[in-house]
């Protein structure tokens, strides 16, 4: 049986925070999970925790981009957090840049991330309901 | 070298210590030129003396191990003294010089004259050898410490870190500024990094380059990078040879970065108006 890494859900968000050395078969199943999970709880955002990992090869990291893409789709905003500085260098030598995932310092700030565009979200939202013409530029900023 | 040749002048060396010594440190001590005192010449000199004369007569007379690591021992410290390596051969070679009265006296014969020529010739070469090596060791040691001290990351504000860099860009460097930084970021959190070019003398496509791979690493980590203090001449070279620098923000000044960052961070910079008094 092959090992999983664990979905935590918090609020609007999905945690994932890698513990134990990414296998390419260990990749994959997470990236079928996270789909899943998204659609199942309608998740806002995920946050992948990658400080524990040492190595990530361009497998991991095209992974990492590829569930930026799929959770994009799903209207879910990927954070990657605490990459370290050896990770970063090896990623910036392979040639990934992950323009495309968005990467923050601590789990504190990708959190506030995601609540910013929650927040964002609703306030578009209730601009729908409301309808645009109706609400000023004053009532935006609020 | 022949052995019996080593053996024949380290016995002339033992016979004629007495006037032999002497003569060789005045010779070398006119060449000091007060980078060391008499004394210490004196003491080391004789140190050298005594291990070339003393193995003459035991039976293993030609060991030339601890003549070999006296006279290594004395070119290093020659090296970091600031001799030059001629200053350094040289104070080897006088004793052959100080040997030649002895044969226009007569007290030695030209045979054995040769013999000490050979064998002084053949330390002052490994003077040489040794000199070479300890200087390339030194200037090792030196361009290490260079490439630490070149190479600090400043905390600008809470959760604003700089790199002001100075100097040229090669590869190693830009994988130690890479490294400080990214070690920095992580050990601070801070969330924006400075990387400033003011005192780097030329952009190629190169260091350019270097400078691209460092900003995304940083942003990798979840940091902004921005690159600041790009001199005119350097904006020019570097539209002229068409890099591109992508979604990279550059400022022309650390303070135009700093406050972008502060902005950016929420921080206002206000100035107080003077009291109407």
């Amino acid at each position: 049986m092959v090992d999983r890494v664990p979905i935590l859900r918090i609020g609007d968000a999905l945690l994932v925070s890698i513990q134990l050395d990414l296998q390419d078969q260990i990749a994959v199943q997470l990236q079928e999970d996270l789909a899943q999970k998204i659609v199942d709880t309608g998740a806002r955002g995920v946050v992948i925790d990658i400080s524990a990992l040492e190595i990530v090869d361009s497998f991991i990291g095209r992974m990492l981009s590829s569930i930026a893409g799929i959770a994009k789709i799903l209207d879910a905003e990927t954070v990657v957090v605490g990459m370290r500085p050896a990770v970063a260098i090896t990623l910036v030598e392979l040639g990934l840049y992950l323009n495309d995932v968005r990467t923050v310092l601590t789990v504190e700030r990708a959190f506030a991330v995601i609540a910013e565009r929650s927040e964002g979200a609703a306030l578009l939202s209730k601009l729908d309901d409301q309808g645009h013409d109706e609400v000023g530029p004053d009532d935006v900023s609020t | 070298m022949a052995d019996d040749e080593v053996g024949r002048a380290r016995k002339v060396l033992a016979t004629h210590q007495e006037q032999l010594l002497p003569v060789w440190i005045d010779m070398a001590a006119s060449r000091l030129r007060g980078r060391m005192t008499r004394q210490e010449l004196e003491a080391e000199l004789r140190t050298l003396y005594t291990a070339l004369a003393s193995d003459a007569t035991g039976p293993d007379a030609n060991t030339l191990d601890e003549v070999r690591s006296i006279v290594g021992e004395l070119s290093r410290s020659r090296a970091r003294q600031g001799f030059s390596p001629r200053e350094t051969a040289a104070a080897i070679t006088s004793l052959r010089d100080s040997a030649v009265p002895l044969v226009r006296q007569g007290t030695v014969s030209v045979d054995d004259l040769m013999c000490v020529s050979k064998f002084v010739d053949d330390l002052a070469l490994l003077t040489f050898e040794t000199y070479v090596t300890a200087r390339e060791r030194v200037i090792a040691d030196q361009s290490e410490q260079l490439l630490e001290l070149s190479t600090p990351v400043v905390k600008l504000w809470e959760g604003v870190v700089a790199v002001p860099l100075v100097g040229t860009l090669d590869s190693a460097r830009t994988q130690v500024v890479m490294e400080n930084l990214l070690q920095t970021l992580v050990d601070t959190g801070s969330e924006h990094a400075i990387i400033d070019i003011t005192g780097v003398a030329a952009v190629d496509t190169q260091v350019a380059q270097h400078l691209l791979k460092t900003v995304v690493a940083a942003r990798l980590m979840g940091a902004q990078c921005i690159v600041s203090g790009i001199r005119p001449q350097i904006a020019q070279t570097i539209v002229a040879l068409g890099i591109e620098f992508g979604d990279i923000i550059t400022k022309a000044t650390l303070a135009d970065a700093l406050i972008l960052c502060l902005r950016n961070s929420g921080f206002e910079v206000t100035r107080r108006l003077p009291r109407a008094n």
